[in-house]
């Protein structure tokens, strides 16, 4: 609430009214400029700037996002990323990582409706920015899990590798749009409409990706909760009554979704 | 360490292996570092690889220093552990701002050079070498507007910075240029007139003229090659101040790693003149 004692507040310096009216002339060009930038914002050189802001914004969300611009096309995507933009200017300098909110914007955005999953496939698009980004993080061989009991193995906890990424997309294939458009020679024919479960690993340099059922989705999520192996493929059971538990540890294990093992000998671990 | 350099090229992820493997003599590169602000993945490896070859050099595009605020803690932060990391030849910024009130404008803003401005970008300057425990360079913007309201013309204004905070310059000269173009000034004159000793570096690059209004309004596009009248004004900077570190820009429409080479060897040898006359 604004008090009576306005006089004690402290009264921004020229400088910043400066800036404050000049970023806010920057995103609104049809509204009146403030008098501290009027004369500028009449110049034919204000619209430089105006320009290679929203440019320099609009690029970083076409390149963080290929695979909507690939659905979508050059133009409209230009054309809906403007709208974010002036909603939602980048919180950091690291362009790379810009438009966290993008995937929400679309799923939100009116004429993207026609498009049921293009905001799941930028979600995707997004688990990229981050896989590729994440952290180096070791992976856990194969080997590592290699000869151990079953007690040992249940009571265990496997760590997500700091790179891996995962959802399950339950109404459209997900999967199949996004890994065809991140690709050039994507198929002609449409995919099957199923659900589908995307995982996006960067065990070294280079991100991959994977398809993985609902089944693989809740082990990992019960995984990168803490919870033991034995509850965990519990809960992918819970998923999918029909997984294969040891051939899918087997392919997360061989596509670096783990980083570690974790033994707590001795500790009361929580059991479903 | 610094006087080894001679011409240099800005890095982009795609010559990263052309980068890697050029053998030229002097040959030095310099990156954003806010596009190399992240926890891991292969750009801080190929960052590194470049680094073991070349010296790097980083060049700040939003530390947002004529912003009236402080320098965001976070972001100065990860520049110094970047610094750390890459032990760059220099570090620079530019005498403009581009967060304002937690927004990234990526652009490098223009503003009133009062002396409240000049107060608040010193102590910028002076907070960031202390961060960092190095001197570093700022860089004069390119110009589009006339602004009521300076009480400072800009090359005073800059070396009131370098004195109060001894820091030291970069001096752009297609920024010069650029400017002179647009605000009508003589850009021999600005060049005549800039302190020598403070310029840690200097920057080249190609402009082009605003789409609709043409030539009345050149614009620091990085997207074209120098062009032969920055290069005119380039050797005559070089004949009065001597050689620096010279670094060309070229940000988009970008050539082969070969292109770049030719231009890089044009710089080298307008820098090699200065040796050539004293020998």
């Amino acid at each position: 609430m604004i008090t009576a004692d306005m006089t004690s507040m402290p009264v921004p310096g020229a400088l910043a009214r400066f800036q404050d009216a000049f970023a806010r002339a920057l995103l609104a060009p049809d509204a009146a400029p403030a008098a501290e930038v009027a004369s500028l914002a009449a110049q034919p050189g204000f619209s430089v700037y105006r320009n290679t802001v929203m440019k320099g914004c609009i690029d970083a969300l076409h390149a963080n996002y290929p695979a909507v611009v690939r659905l979508v096309g050059d133009e409209w995507f230009r054309a809906a990323a403007a709208i974010h933009v002036r909603a939602a200017l980048p919180a950091e300098p690291t362009l790379l990582r810009y438009g966290a909110a993008f995937a929400g914007f679309l799923a939100r955005f009116g004429p993207a409706a026609e498009l049921p999953y293009l905001a799941d496939v930028a979600r995707l698009d997004r688990y990229w920015i981050e896989a590729h980004t994440a952290r180096d993080d070791d992976v856990l061989e194969p080997a590592g899990v290699a000869g151990l009991t079953p007690d040992r193995l249940a009571a265990a906890v496997l760590r997500p590798h700091a790179a891996a990424r995962w959802a399950w997309f339950a109404a459209a294939p997900v999967y199949t749009i996004w890994s065809r458009n991140r690709s050039d020679e994507a198929p002609a024919d449409s995919p099957d409409w199923q659900p589908e479960g995307a995982l996006l690993v960067r065990p070294r340099e280079v991100v991959q990706w994977l398809a993985i059922d609902a089944a693989g989705c809740a082990f990992l999520d019960a995984c990168a909760a803490g919870r033991t192996l034995g509850a965990a493929a519990q809960t992918a059971l819970a998923a999918q009554n029909d997984v294969d538990l040891a051939r899918m540890m087997s392919t997360l294990l061989a596509a670096g979704a783990f980083s570690a093992i974790i033994f707590h000998p001795g500790t009361a671990e929580e059991q479903p | 360490m610094t006087t080894a350099l001679t011409a240099g090229l800005g890095l982009k992820p795609r010559h990263y292996d052309a980068a890697l493997a050029c053998p030229a003599d002097g040959l030095w590169f310099e990156v954003h570092p806010e596009n190399y602000m992240v926890d891991g993945g292969p750009r801080l490896a190929w960052l590194e690889a470049i680094r073991a070859r070349h010296p790097v050099a980083l060049h700040g595009v939003a530390l947002s220093l004529a912003a009236d605020a402080l320098p965001d803690t976070a972001h100065l932060a990860r520049l110094n552990e970047l610094a750390r990391r890459i032990e760059p030849a220099l570090i620079s910024e530019h005498l403009a701002w581009s967060t304002w009130r937690g927004a990234y404008h990526p652009d490098l803003l223009p503003f009133p050079r009062t002396d409240a401005a000049l107060a608040r970008i010193a102590d910028n300057v002076s907070r960031t070498q202390d961060v960092l425990q190095r001197r570093i360079a700022i860089e004069n913007p390119s110009h589009y507007l006339n602004i009521d309201g300076h009480a400072w013309d800009e090359i005073d204004f800059l070396a009131e910075i370098a004195q109060r905070t001894g820091c030291g310059l970069l001096l752009d000269v297609n920024n010069v240029y650029v400017s002179a173009r647009n605000l009508g000034f003589a850009a021999e004159h600005y060049l005549d007139r800039f302190p020598g000793e403070s310029v840690l570096e200097i920057h080249l690059a190609g402009h082009t003229p605003d789409p609709a209004l043409g030539d009345k309004l050149l614009v620091d596009s990085h997207d074209a090659p120098v062009a032969p009248a920055v290069w005119a004004l380039y050797a005559r900077l070089i004949a009065r101040i001597g050689t620096r570190p010279t670094l060309i820009e070229r940000d988009d429409n970008l050539p082969d790693f070969a292109t770049l080479l030719v231009e890089r060897e044009h710089a080298a040898s307008v820098l090699r003149a200065p040796l050539a006359r004293a020998a």
